[in-house]
């Protein structure tokens, strides 16, 4: 039974929120107000390392108003997103380790009176020597994690598929290069909050902007030391999350605690200054690159290091390790390939996964890389990415598996339309286009703790009128995932996407799923409900069948009727198929599940960047370029991207323009930028974004190659977008003013150092000379698999 | 959300019911549209005790011409409606209407933008941010981050209005205790970031006039990060008078941004009168006006990449008035 056409799939249709987002009637978590509920506020350190000697709540606790006060000995277990890190605390002990970091808190009757409860609580602290940057990591200094004086490394990873020394021998040009990617941090529109309330029945239940409410739920049951039974995490539609509500947060667990203390519900809204200070932002990443090259432009070998400055504490961040090496073969045939990376831990606010978690660093750098080794060889920047672009269905010599794969086309659709050919290189001083190129995953292969189960399920009810009811766990950030799924179900079932009723995000009502993280919701939940779709289709396609005397393979099911096609006479209407099924074989229920195929490969960190299917984009950005005052102004971008097939190509336009600006602003001016270890401006007048005067327009090309294992051929575009965009500004920059800005953001002062240089004859370049030294011990070397041997 | 401390409200209904007000109630503050000073008291930088409101004084808005030839502005005037007002110097209209945002600009007053307050990184944060890096000299610390050995405040001049009005010649009319009197804008600021403003706090800026412009071309151009919203990191506003021969006979530049108060590029004035603004005396007079400039890192983006700017945004308002 496969519908002759689509009937809801591909078309750009309006979420199924949409209304009630754009009339003010969403329920975010700051929104809510339960009866007799307190607010809760958070104490935070003003150093960015030091011991805790004293904490006296009692002055606190005393004020009238104040009706909890709890510190870190109240919460004394440890979390953290990952099982391998478990290094935080709700609540400070003993140590801080970032300005921010809280270390008390207070549930009063308002928020003001919860301020001055805050100004009660005296801590006293010993300033211990910090460490504020990746240079400093590399020297011997008090350690962050531990006692003692020593390196301040996280985890360091050294993997070597095939042999680069000969892959360098083979090469005509070696060209080595050094990037720096500085770091920037999510800047949702909405403020984390959550609101918690411990019943009289001993059940908690938590409403959170979060991402992931099956995480968030196993951290509570962690550090609360409650049965998950009592637990029930609801995710609140989120105003944005970009990676940034991905992790279980303090102000989560702190409010869950201070309920549990007073018996009433607690609501904590971060503020903006919190916001930066809860981070878990893009990671600043020191690179180097050596590639060799043939003459012709195909590349040899590659060895690529990175330093990652991870904050205080773990988070993702050896995911974050990995993945700043694992996705640069899968654009591009890299024959043999080294990579090399360390993450140091610094006294700043942790830093995390950002759209694009661990790959835009990257992937600046070798988009970069490559247009220099083509200005070397003598080629243009479309001939030496074709030469070397990865097949569609091949493996990649670091044993990703590349199924449907629309690069080509990406980049010959947005050359085409952008004129690229007849621009670069040919337009007048101060103008120019680059191109850049990417991948991404569709949903990370393996879930974050090891567990057999699938990583997403999906259950459907259907009501005796008709009605259908989907039930999933994913989170809706504003990704429009509830619309995907409702799409999906409607295609199966014949049914308008906006008639179905969706639950979402709530662990007591919703089977697993792991959530809105890795662009996984649209392929693994979308196969989930596709194939629960599909068993209550062929649950009522069955009963229908016997009502009508005929057989199954004869009927359809569409425009809200089952029955012979183009035989209205020998149809009947949904709610009465339905009633045919129910009266047939009980309740109209079931449930689909998503398990990705095993796809890691035979080395330890194989674990990371493996996914089932990847999406794959090109970007064209042109520039005009101030050369006095280094003002960059982005007139257009031209982006391609394969998505598979769109489920809904409204939503598909409005991720890719998303990403854009989003890749836009942190080329050109977003900087989670410190003093020392002091955020620079932790306010949305001080960490510069883009405005609406500063954006350009954007042209999204729709590549669709049907991915076989995604749910009507889908792919992911919540990320990948983002990627090409930082790198072709980089790029057109250099196209337009021939200088070379190494470092992101490429902000005006930086231009305008580039153009001093040129201008006294230096090369015009501004970017780091050098990464720290590193041993890096003895790479863990893979043998390359076996259909790529020569 | 950052919440306001509390405070009382008073409305006067005269300009001299304001006044003595402000005479009465130690502590208290005059508030405009708040467009700068509520969220200065929610960063808790300010905590004035009362605010005395303007609003509801007749007479405080409207831009009108005088008898001389001349503008009279009121200092409720909105920034939008000088941006907009057709016949209103060049420098003036361009000042007003690149400050902050179209919704801003269409409830910040003219006075307010003249008297807003100096701003500096380390001072327009929130009270728990200055509490880490420790006070400074403008929230009543003992040292300038800015400057550590110095003893004075280096917040900068964050007007854009002010540097236009004083290349037009305008003056400000200060209602208070001691009756009114009317000085030249160039008077009304001093080079401390802290005690930045030449106005007791119980006078009351009423009204700007500019006088006619006998042959006076005026420009204002603002360096900022983003084309909206952000505050000036360097604004510079020129105004040249020449003879039908192309010789300069009058130039006036002034320096806002750079500085704890504007700045008079008084050597580059001298320079240009009795010169054509050809091209390599443009170049010249760039060079002379960023000398003397020493910006701090206390302002989004760098100091030497302002310093650099001063001279390319000279020169840039000078070929706009050739």
């Amino acid at each position: 039974m496969i519908a002759p056409r689509f009937s809801f799939v591909g078309s750009g249709r309006p979420r199924v929120d949409a209304g009630d987002q754009v009339s003010g009637r969403t329920v975010f978590a700051d929104d809510m107000s339960l009866p007799g509920m307190l607010i809760g506020r958070q104490l935070r350190s003003p150093h960015g390392h030091a011991r805790i000697t004293r904490i006296d709540v009692r002055r606190a606790l005393a004020l009238e108003g104040v009706e909890a006060v709890i510190t870190g000995a109240d919460l004394p277990i440890t979390y953290g997103i990952l099982p391998v890190s478990q290094d935080e605390h709700a609540l400070a002990l003993e140590r801080v380790r970032y300005v921010g970091e809280p270390v008390a808190a207070v549930a009063a009757v308002d928020a003001e009176t919860a301020a001055r409860g805050l100004e009660l609580i005296e801590v006293e602290y010993e300033p211990i020597e910090e460490t504020a940057s990746i240079d400093e990591a590399a020297t011997d200094r008090v350690l962050i994690h531990g006692e003692g004086l020593g390196r301040n490394v996280h985890r360091a990873a050294s993997l070597e598929f095939g042999d680069v020394a000969t892959g360098f021998e083979e090469a005509d040009h070696i060209r080595e290069d050094v990037y720096d990617f500085r770091g920037s941090t999510h800047a949702a529109l909405e403020q984390h909050a959550a609101v918690a309330s411990f019943g009289t029945d001993g059940r908690l239940t938590i409403w959170s902007s979060t991402q992931v409410p099956h995480y968030l739920h196993r951290a509570l049951e962690k550090v609360l030391e409650l049965p998950a039974a009592q637990i029930r995490v609801v995710a609140t539609p989120v105003g944005g999350g970009f990676g940034g509500k991905t992790d279980p947060f303090s102000h989560e667990i702190v409010a869950a605690r201070l309920s549990m203390e007073t018996g009433r519900p607690v609501k904590i809204t971060l503020s903006r200054e919190e916001v930066f200070y809860t981070h878990r932002g893009r990671h600043p990443v020191l690179m180097w690159v050596r590639t060799g090259f043939r003459r012709d432009g195909t590349i040899t070998a590659m060895h690529f290091r990175t330093h990652l400055d991870g904050g205080a504490f773990g988070s993702y961040g050896l995911a974050t390790l990995y993945y700043t090496g694992a996705l640069q073969t899968t654009t591009y045939r890299i024959p043999h390939y080294k990579f090399e990376g360390v993450r140091v831990f610094t006294n700043k606010p942790p830093c995390g996964p950002k759209r694009g978690h661990g790959t835009p660093q990257p992937r600046f750098a070798l988009e970069c890389h490559l247009d220099a080794a083509a200005a070397d060889l003598g080629l243009d920047p479309v001939t030496i990415r074709v030469r070397n672009l990865v097949e569609p269905y091949s493996t990649t010599v670091n044993y990703l598996r590349i199924t449907s794969c629309g690069l080509r086309e990406c980049i010959e659709k947005v050359v085409a339309a952008s004129g690229f050919g007849d621009k670069h290189g040919k337009l007048p001083p101060g103008r120019g286009v680059g191109l850049a190129v990417s991948a991404y995953m569709t949903g990370a292969g393996l879930p974050i703790y090891f567990n057999d189960m699938p990583q997403s399920e999906v259950s459907i009810k259907v009501d005796r009128g008709g009605g259908v009811t989907v039930f999933s766990m994913a989170a809706d950030v504003g990704q429009g995932s509830t619309s995907v799924l409702a799409t999906i179900v409607g295609e199966v079932l014949g049914l308008d996407p906006a008639t179905l009723a969706m639950v979402t995000a709530d662990t007591d009502l919703t089977p697993v799923d792991l959530g809105s993280y890795s662009s996984r919701v649209t392929f693994m939940a979308g196969n989930a409900a596709l194939e629960a779709a599909e068993r209550i289709r062929d649950t009522v396609v069955a009963a229908v069948a016997d009502e009508l005397g005929t057989t199954r393979d004869v009927l359809v099911v569409g425009d809200g009727r089952v029955g012979v096609e183009g035989a209205p006479e020998k149809s009947i209407p949904w709610p009465d198929a339905v009633r045919a099924a129910i009266s047939r074989t009980g309740p109209l229920a079931a449930s689909g599940s998503y398990t990705a195929p095993t796809l890691a490969g035979p080395y330890k960190g194989s674990g990371v960047g493996i996914s089932p299917a990847y999406s794959f984009s090109a970007a064209v950005v042109e520039v005009e370029c101030d050369a006095e005052t280094g003002h960059v102004r982005v007139e257009r971008v031209w982006l391609a991207h394969d998505i598979g097939r769109a489920l809904n190509s409204l939503l598909v336009e409005g991720q890719i323009e998303g990403g854009v600006y989003m890749g836009l602003g942190e080329a050109l001016m977003e900087e989670q930028a410190y003093r020392g270890t002091l955020h620079r401006g932790p306010s949305l007048l001080d960490y510069k974004m883009p405005t609406f005067l500063d954006v350009p327009p954007v042209e999204s090309i729709l590549v669709e190659t049907v991915d076989p294992e995604g749910p009507f051929g889908a792919k992911e575009v919540g990320q990948g977008p983002l990627l090409p965009v930082i790198p072709a500004v980089a790029n057109a920059i250099h196209d337009a003013l021939g200088v070379r800005i190494d470092e992101v953001p490429i902000t005006p002062d930086k231009v305008v150092r580039a153009m001093r240089d040129l201008a006294r004859g230096g090369s015009g370049r501004v970017g780091p000379a050098s990464v720290p030294e590193f041993d890096f011990g003895r790479a863990n070397r893979v043998a390359v698999p076996e259909g790529l041997r020569p | 959300m950052m919440r306001l401390p509390a405070f009382s409200l008073l409305a006067a209904s005269t300009l001299a019911e304001a006044v003595e007000m402000l005479r009465d109630h130690p502590g208290s503050t005059v508030i405009g549209a708040g467009t700068d000073l509520l969220p200065n008291m929610k960063r808790r930088q300010v905590r004035p005790a009362t605010l005395v409101s303007l609003g509801a004084i007749p007479g405080l808005v409207g831009i009108r011409r005088d008898d001389t030839g001349g503008w009279v502005i009121g200092a409720l005037t909105v920034l939008g409606d000088v941006a907009r007002f057709p016949d209103l110097p060049g420098a003036l209209r361009a000042a007003a209407g690149s400050v902050a945002s179209p919704q801003i600009r269409n409830t910040a007053t003219v006075g307010g933008n003249l008297c807003v307050d100096t701003r500096c990184s380390f001072i327009n944060v929130t009270e728990e941010w200055r509490a880490a890096s420790g006070p400074c000299l403008k929230a009543g610390g003992d040292v300038c981050w800015v400057a550590p050995k110095g003893e004075q405040c280096w917040a900068v001049s964050s007007t854009d209005l002010a540097p236009a009005a004083i290349v037009l010649g305008a003056s400000v009319r200060l209602v208070g205790p001691g009756g009114e009197r009317t000085i030249p804008a160039a008077d009304l600021y001093r080079p401390d970031g802290i005690d930045h403003i030449a106005k007791a706090r119980d006078e009351i800026l009423t009204e700007v006039s500019i006088p006619p412009l006998a042959g006076l071309r005026s420009t204002y151009l603002k360096l900022r990060r983003r084309q909206a919203v952000d505050f000036p990191i360097l604004g510079v506003a020129a105004a040249v008078r020449t003879g039908d021969d192309g010789i300069v006979e009058e130039a006036r530049i002034v320096l806002g941004a750079i500085a704890p108060a504007p700045l008079r590029a008084a050597a580059t004035e001298e320079f240009l009168v009795g010169k054509r603004l050809t091209p390599e005396v443009v170049e010249e007079a760039g060079r002379i006006a960023a000398l003397p400039v020493r910006p701090f890192d206390n302002t989004d983006l760098g100091s030497r990449y302002r310093k650099w700017m001063t001279a390319t945004f000279v020169r840039r308002a000078l070929r706009e008035l050739e």
